[in-house]
């Protein structure tokens, strides 16, 4: 029905995703495998070997996000990371207070460990965004009581690419901290989706713990860091060895941290200029889905300075996401969707209805999420499908958002 | 894809597909039927076409759970009772576009189904003409049977058999109360906006705690719908 290229080209779109690993990293991981595989515990040379390979990535990781090395913990997942945090200081410092402070859209990472907290007797407030998916610093600074201990906001949205204002909220909670004469709420953010774009410094940013994904930064997936800020303690969740200063025990992944620091590395190395350009293409790629098709909406903040500038998201009205993602992937081109039926919860995207998206929005969005091996050429290749697929889908579909009441009610 | 089992006293799909396996082993597990509906939906009312397919039944239902919504006009012999001639459209993910397209095709084979068999169908009917749907799926071709009941329903109304009009055929929330969407729908534009002012209208998930969350669903769409 529609027509077909003579050759598919694989068009990879979904970076928020995941990002394939770059060869370099591939190449930096390789020994680990099976010349130094040994146990970093080990006392052996082969031992010692990846004892110190393990340091000097952690040495690296500490110096990007302008840390101590006795900082840097390596977990197993940006999720691990986020669990560690949550569950490592509510734990550690329940005694204190029960109240944690947070925002409707985090990832699940942080809202189920929350949820699973706040069965145990733990109260979390969750500050409201605005219709682009930004939290008010004042609005986080308000909700502050005497026994919050545990402040956790995502640098940026991984759906919509809202940057939070992190430094801005740290610089006011020192503050805080200070007038009250307290160290506490600590103060948490996942950076998994900002790593690669946006700034680490964590002195800049005034956080006390940070979390960082290696499988969203083109290193290898299972691997991530939780920076900790010296001082704070927090309770870990594996028992069963010193590994890690005691905070997460089990023998080392050593390719996979060899493979994490040299990711972040490099992102740190590309970093403004490559911002810049995929910045410049999610423009175009708004630019070209707005021109050639009607009836779209971007969804979160302006591409700019406010936005995550690999993230575009996108509602087409009066057709539905998964159907869309389906046709896409029919040439090659890989996105994703808020949509419902994808969801395990056949609940279209909670961060999308938290910025105010009725559920017919909701269901008709893609999130297109670019990365570095992306041009302009891709986005050319398409547009030249995107618009016959909207508009067929739309031929199948009876709805009509332009009518403003439900025909049912008419 | 292992091989369906029926036997003669349920037509119920056995095995059905999940769009990604739990194991992780495989991508697509829609069918080559269901793709085939998917990429290539047939008698599907184009643009333009409303003013000259002449129907006397015209059937709209939609679910919120999954965000769908269908439309089928029919086209029904008044002398042999056959269905001669049928367009749709759906809102919805792959299944649910898939699962009207071949319900078209089921009701138009054969020079019409006659609408007493067509008010029989069942969901399940149309599963296995696709040969199985992902579990989560199953609630879009549910949808299928319940426009073509609304559809036959108006026809009955336009050609004045009343008696004829069978009751809204809706989804069951609470299989112990029988009580549908259609009821909780009732409810909140009754006024009802909590799951308390449900429960005390129908008692409705107090034996099954688990289905709570779907009604919750259900209030929260049909308050956002209608206020």
């Amino acid at each position: 029905m529609l027509s077909k290229p003579k050759k598919i080209r694989q068009v990879y779109f979904d970076h928020a995703a995941t990002t394939p690993v770059d060869k370099t990293v591939v190449k930096s991981m390789m020994p680990y495998f099976t010349d130094v595989f040994g146990n970093p515990s080990s006392l052996y040379k082969i031992g010692r070997e990846a004892q110190s390979a393990i340091s000097l990535a952690r040495k690296t990781v500490a110096e990007i996000i302008h840390a101590l090395p006795e900082n840097i913990i390596f977990t197993g997942s940006g999720t691990e990371s986020d669990n560690l945090a949550i569950f490592g200081i509510a734990f550690a410092h329940k005694s204190i207070g029960k109240h944690i402070i947070s925002i409707s859209i985090e990832h699940h990472a942080v809202l189920h460990p929350l949820e699973e907290l706040e069965k145990q007797g733990f109260e979390i407030t969750y500050v409201k965004v605005d219709k682009e998916g930004k939290v008010f610093t004042k609005d986080i600074i308000k909700a502050i009581r005497p026994d919050t201990i545990l402040i956790s906001t995502m640098y940026a949205n991984n759906e919509i690419g809202t940057i939070e204002p992190i430094a801005e909220i740290g610089r006011e909670l020192l503050r805080y901290r200070k007038e009250n004469k307290t160290a506490y709420p600590y103060f948490h953010t996942d950076a998994c989706q900002a790593a690669g774009y946006l700034d680490l410094d964590t002195e800049k940013l005034h956080v006390d713990l940070m979390t960082i994904n290696g499988g969203k930064i083109y290193g290898p997936k299972g691997t991530g860091v939780l920076y900790v800020r010296r001082g704070v303690k927090i309770k870990p969740l594996v028992f069963g060895g010193a590994q890690e200063k005691k905070v997460r025990a089990g023998t080392e992944n050593v390719p996979g941290i060899i493979g994490l620091a040299k990711a972040l590395e490099l992102a740190q190395k590309s970093g403004p200029k490559e911002s810049e350009r995929v910045r410049k293409l999610s423009a175009y790629l708004w630019q070209q889905v707005s021109k050639k098709i009607d009836r779209v909406k971007l969804n979160g903040p302006q591409i700019g300075e406010d936005r995550l500038p690999n993230n575009v998201n996108i509602t087409f009205e009066d057709v539905e996401g998964e159907a869309m993602l389906l046709y896409l992937d029919e040439y090659g081109i890989m996105c994703s969707t808020g949509s419902a039926c994808t969801s395990e919860s056949l609940e279209p995207s909670y961060v999308l209805r938290a910025i105010g998206l009725s559920y017919e929005y909701a269901h008709g969005s893609l999130r297109f999420s670019l990365g570095k091996e992306n041009t302009k050429e891709d986005i050319d290749y398409m547009m030249k499908y995107l618009p016959e697929i909207v508009k067929l889908l739309r031929e199948i579909s009876p709805v009509n958002m332009n009518s403003k009441k439900h025909p049912k009610y008419k | 894809m292992n091989k369906k089992k029926t036997t003669k006293k349920s037509t119920k799909v056995k095995k059905s597909f999940d769009v990604r396996g739990k194991d992780g082993t495989s991508g697509w597990l829609y069918t080559d039927k269901v793709k085939d509906h998917f990429f290539n939906p047939r008698n599907f009312m184009r643009f333009g076409e409303e003013k000259k397919f002449k129907f006397n039944g015209y059937g709209r239902v939609g679910s919120p759970a999954c965000g769908d919504e269908m439309v089928l006009w029919l086209q029904i012999d008044p002398k042999t009772e056959k269905i001669k001639d049928c367009r749709w459209r759906t809102f919805g993910c792959g299944s649910a576009i898939a699962s009207t397209s071949v319900l078209s095709e089921m009701i138009k084979r054969k020079g019409g189904m006659v609408i007493d068999k067509a008010l029989k169908l069942k969901p399940q009917d149309i599963m296995k003409e696709l040969g199985g749907l992902p579990d989560r799926k199953v609630h879009c071709s549910v949808l299928g049977d319940k426009a073509l009941q609304a559809a036959i329903n108006d026809y009955f109304r336009k050609t004045k058999q009343h008696d004829r009009i069978m009751v809204e055929g809706a989804k069951v929330v609470d299989p112990d109360l029988k009580i549908t969407d259609k009821d909780i729908e009732d409810a909140v534009l009754d006024g009802a906006q909590t799951l308390e002012d449900i429960q005390k209208k129908l008692k409705v998930g107090a034996s099954k705690p688990d289905i709570i969350p779907s009604i919750e669903e259900l209030i929260r769409f049909y308050r956002e719908k209608y206020f």
